[in-house]
């Protein structure tokens, strides 16, 4: 319906404080352009991304996830990154299932002197979810639902 | 001093969470002595008329077991709304979808094709299908409309207190009802027992190591359990470290492992991917394609972490028309 | 003036049975129709899990008979697998059934459908309940009932994990063996239940049988239907629960058929209305001709009264005794009244308990050799077992991952549910006519259920409870003539 090239996805990136958010800072500054299309979320650690949250993004609207974190071997809490590996790995078929395609859900290792990198996995990933077009999940009507109330406690770097 | 009334109702649930009532055995006997019981459909005359008579809020307590999934139902849970002091949202089923809430994986249309078109024993040629209206000779016959999504009973009406289970431990029954006949009840909207991992309450737990570092997952059997060792620590998908405890570990206690009916805790909005999360951070493993083969011996991850709680996960259902649980 | 009524047991609440009456223009029934207006879909919804779960999720199809569920489960995944379990986790499965057995029937004579007997059809409905047999029976026999199920349902958990949604069936075997050390626990708890079984025969003796009235009830003509009948039986064609091919009688008793389990899909199959959830079950090879009865028709019974007539006898003594006494009292096999179920639903109990007492006695049977690792790669299984309201059959096939890719389920009270929309629809004819409609109707057609004991969570999720009925009499135009409530 809505014409897809019109269509503006939007894309919750969950980046790591130590490396990707810095990055995404360099290229801000040195005015790399990417599409504008990202709301960014500092997290202190690849290893603190609670697949809650990104089940959490989808369900509020967002077309696409993207995860950044520090190089393996690279991450402040040693293991906080493979952590993450092995969490969006099991969560890209949960995904799957739910009907939520792979391309919408993508972890990167990008360090803080990446920032080109920041652009290009953006950009990219901006126009993959710009072909797949919006992600269609009809809110099932609740009235009266106790969890909006949950997810809102569980805050960024707060459950792992 | 009259008695505090109390109600017993099912939605869409399989009749487990009534046994379990009966299962409280001789205590039934005062229970039934201590309170009214104005409905309860299995056991005792149903009395619809009277509770629609009865003022609002004149019925202490309502246990409400089964998801909802037609308006029928909806209706009814809103009377008892209506009409009761408290509602308690009885089993697995009405507090987070239960079972019958995987029908969440799939449409009314998906389920109905199954069930009368390709199902082999139907009679050959078979083109009939159920439909809500019927033109027989001289009449209409009607069938009720099902929701295209099964809810939890809070996505409904407002629920105050939780009995978690499938069904519900018979003691964890029998504390709920004392609490609420001597009025020492926690805080609105609290699940009505211990906030701790099952891994806490396992006969087991001295066997769990500090640290679980899975090269590999089986599957039950696939393997001789030992009776002794934790499950998890033997490869198997137990999921008490992020189920509630209460039950009394029956399942690990059978051998076999936990799949998680008493929900999550209260730190926890989502069980399923809390429980992914959970399992997923065990493999060991840092590299990518090892991670995956490991990972891909979990057969089923959307049935196995949301086997109870797909309606109240925060997608609620699976979307897109063919999505077929995981597979292409 | 064609006129409609509709009988729904539950008001106008989702699902647990619907009766819909016709009347023609001289306001007598043209047609009855039995609706189940419930489906869940388990099914559609096992597409896609792994097999090995199938037994813990399909015992949710049925809180009151899950342990047959997971027990057919249970064999389906040994024929998936085309592995053979050791004896020992035969027995305690079979053990474990029949514990089963004896503790729902029980629940459903003394709970759920006896207590119209027991305290009587007439009595105060307010008493006819648990707590009602309790004042017939007396507090001391009450609290006995109580603690013998009791016993028993621990037993079950200690064996199957849970007893509500039972843990312990995997292909080739069982998770876990029974110690020796709680033998005499098994031993003893066996006695006890043969002679409950015993007692409860004696109850239905004296308080049913003694009394004529009730005698009239049970050989009515309204719940008397001269079908084919299909039950499990044993190499001498004696009742068994748990494994034996199937055997079908005809409307005159004489072996129609008799097949394995694993050959259903040529012997039964199911046929749909538009104006009902619930798939009715035939025989294949008669065919189906509408909801009629007769050896053209390929309508049948199960249950106690189908597998008794299915069978030549029971395979322990006492149970057989019971078994001669009923047959001859009723007129001789095949019974066709089908409130004689409640009678064979405790000529059963007392099979099941004499069963659990061979087995619980069998040395083999604490063997702590109880699993087989299946190695034969998965593709198509059959599971039946005989629940306590029907034959019940599980059909799987799977991918090479052992990973659900169909699924198809026929429970008991489908096999039943032809049998039950003619009785219902005899008992609207016999007591409506010329508009007239006897409130007697609520009793008759109440009884008809009970006496079915139509788990329609089986078929749907609906408990045999007691079922609360309003007639609704309407005209044409949809105006409510009438309304005849009993709740
Ligand atoms: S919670 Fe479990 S026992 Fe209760 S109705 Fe649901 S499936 Fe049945
Ligand atoms: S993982 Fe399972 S077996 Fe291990 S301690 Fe926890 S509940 Fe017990
Ligand atoms: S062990 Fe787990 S699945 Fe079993 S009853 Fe307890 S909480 Fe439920
Ligand atoms: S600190 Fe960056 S991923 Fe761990």
């Amino acid at each position: 319906m809505s014409d897809k090239n019109s269509f503006e996805p939007r894309i919750v990136a969950f980046f790591c404080n130590w490396c990707t958010y810095t990055a995404a800072d360099l290229a801000g500054t040195a005015r790399m352009s990417y599409a504008p299309n990202v709301r960014v979320v500092r997290i202190m650690c690849s290893g603190r991304l609670d697949p809650q949250f990104v089940l959490a993004a989808f369900r509020e609207g967002a077309d696409g996830v993207l995860v950044g974190g520090c190089h393996p071997g690279d991450c402040h809490y040693q293991e906080g990154n493979y952590k993450a590996l092995r969490r969006v790995t099991l969560l890209k078929r949960l995904l799957k299932s739910f009907g939520i395609e792979e391309e919408r859900f993508r972890l990167e290792w990008i360090a803080a002197s990446e920032g080109d990198k920041v652009q290009r996995v953006i950009n990219e990933m901006t126009e993959t979810v710009r072909k797949l077009g919006p992600l269609h999940l009809e809110k099932p009507d609740i009235t009266a639902s106790h969890e909006t109330v949950k997810v809102a406690g569980v805050s960024a770097g707060g459950t792992r | 001093m009259s008695k505090p009334k109390v109600a017993f109702y099912w939605c869409a649930s399989c009749g487990g969470c009534e046994e379990t009532v009966v299962d409280l055995n001789e205590a039934i006997l005062n229970v039934v002595a201590a309170v009214d019981i104005v409905l309860w459909p299995v056991a005792l005359d149903f009395k619809r008329s009277d509770v629609e008579k009865m003022p609002d809020g004149s019925i202490a307590v309502s246990f409400i077991n089964g998801a909802i999934r037609s308006s029928e139902q909806f209706e009814m849970v809103e009377m008892l709304r209506k009409k009761s002091g408290l509602v308690v949202a009885f089993g697995s089923c009405a507090q987070l979808g239960g079972i019958p809430g995987l029908g969440n994986l799939f449409d009314r249309r998906g389920l109905l094709e199954t069930v009368y078109k390709t199902c082999p024993s139907l009679t050959n040629g078979n083109t009939t299908t159920p439909v809500t209206s019927t033109k027989v000779e001289k009449g209409t016959l009607s069938l009720p409309e099902l929701w295209d999504t099964v809810k939890t009973l809070d996505q409904v009406i407002k629920v105050d207190y939780y009995l978690p289970g499938c069904p519900p431990p018979p003691n964890l029954i029998a504390d709920a009802v004392n609490a609420i006949l001597s009025g020492k009840l926690p805080p609105s909207g609290s699940v009505l027992a211990p906030d701790m991992a099952l891994c806490e309450d396992c006969p087991r737990r001295d066997s769990k190591p500090d640290k679980i570092q899975l090269s590999g997952f089986h599957r039950p059997h696939e393997i001789i359990i030992d009776p002794d060792k934790c499950l998890l620590a033997q490869g198997l998908l137990c999921l008490g470290s992020v189920t509630r405890q209460g039950c009394g570990s029956v399942c690990v206690n059978g051998n076999m492992p936990c799949t998680g009916c008493m929900g999550p805790t209260s730190h926890v909005a989502d069980y399923g991917a809390k429980a992914l999360s959970a399992i997923a951070s065990m493999v060991d493993s840092n590299d990518e394609a090892e991670i995956t083969a490991i990972l891909d011996k979990i057969a089923d991850p959307l049935g196995t972490f949301y086997r109870y709680s797909l309606p109240a996960s925060l997608l609620h259902r699976a979307y897109a028309a063919g999505t077929n649980g995981g597979k292409k | 003036m064609p006129r409609q009524i509709v009988v729904d047991p539950i008001t106008r609440l989702e699902g647990h049975g619907k009766i819909d009456i016709i009347l023609d223009d001289k306001g007598n029934v043209e047609r009855a129709y039995f609706q189940v207006p419930e489906l869940r879909g388990f099914e559609r919804f096992a597409i896609g899990r792994p097999s090995e779960d199938m037994p813990q999720i399909t015992s949710r199809i049925c809180g009151v008979c899950p342990t047959a569920h997971h027990m057919a489960s249970t064999k389906a995944l040994d024929d998936l697998y085309k592995v053979t379990p050791p004896p020992a986790a035969l027995k305690v499965r079979e053990m474990l059934y029949n514990i089963f057995f004896i503790e729902d029937h029980a629940l459903h004579f003394f709970y759920l459908g006896g207590p119209d007997f027991v305290v009587g059809p007439k009595a105060d409905k307010g008493s006819r309940n648990i707590l009602g047999v309790l004042g017939k029976v007396g507090q001391e026999v009450g609290l006995k009932v109580i603690g013998t199920r009791k016993e028993l349902r621990e037993l079950m958990i200690l064996a199957m994990g849970k007893a509500i949604h039972p843990v312990f069936g995997l292909p080739g075997g069982i998770s876990k063996p029974i110690s020796k050390d709680d033998r005499p626990r098994f031993v003893k708890a066996a006695q006890t239940a043969v002679e409950f079984g015993q007692f409860c025969l004696n109850v239905f003796d004296n308080i049913v049988l003694k009394n004529p009235q009730y005698m009239e009830y049970i050989t009515s003509e309204a719940y008397t239907h001269k079908t084919y009948y299909m039950g499990m039986v044993d190499e001498k064609n004696r009742i068994n629960f748990y494994d034996g091919p199937l055997r079908v009688v005809t409307p005159d008793g004489k072996e129609y058929v008799k097949f394995p389990g694993g050959d259903y899909l040529k012997h039964l199959a199911e046929h749909v209305e538009p104006w009902s959830y619930i798939k009715f079950t035939y025989l294949k090879g008669v065919g189906w001709k509408d909801f009629v009865e007769g050896s053209d028709s390929g309508v049948m019974g199960v249950a106690p009264l189908g597998r008794l007539n299915a069978s030549e006898g029971m395979a322990t003594p006492l149970a057989q005794e019971a078994y001669d006494m009923y047959m001859k009292t009723c007129g001789g096999r095949p019974v066709h009244f089908t409130l004689a179920t409640h009678w064979a639903r405790l000529v059963e109990l007392l099979y099941a308990a004499e069963r659990m007492q061979e087995l619980a006695n069998d040395d083999e049977t604490y063997s702590p050799d109880v699993r087989v690792i299946p190695t034969e790669k998965p593709t198509e299984g059959i599971g039946v077992v005989e629940a306590p309201r029907g034959t019940l059959i599980h059909h799987y096939q799977t991918d090479d991952k052992g990973l659900i890719t169909m699924a198809n389920l026929i429970v008991a009270t489908q096999n039943n549910a032809a049998r039950i929309a003619m009785s219902v629809d005899r008992a609207a004819r016999k007591l409506i006519n010329n508009g007239e409609v006897d409130d007697g109707i609520l009793n008759m057609v109440e009884m008809a259920f009970r006496a079915y004991d139509p788990c329609n969570g089986c078929a749907t999720h609906t408990l045999p409870g007691h079922m609360p009925l309003i007639v609704n009499l309407y005209d044409r135009e949809k105006r409510l003539l009438r309304e005849i409530r009993r709740d």
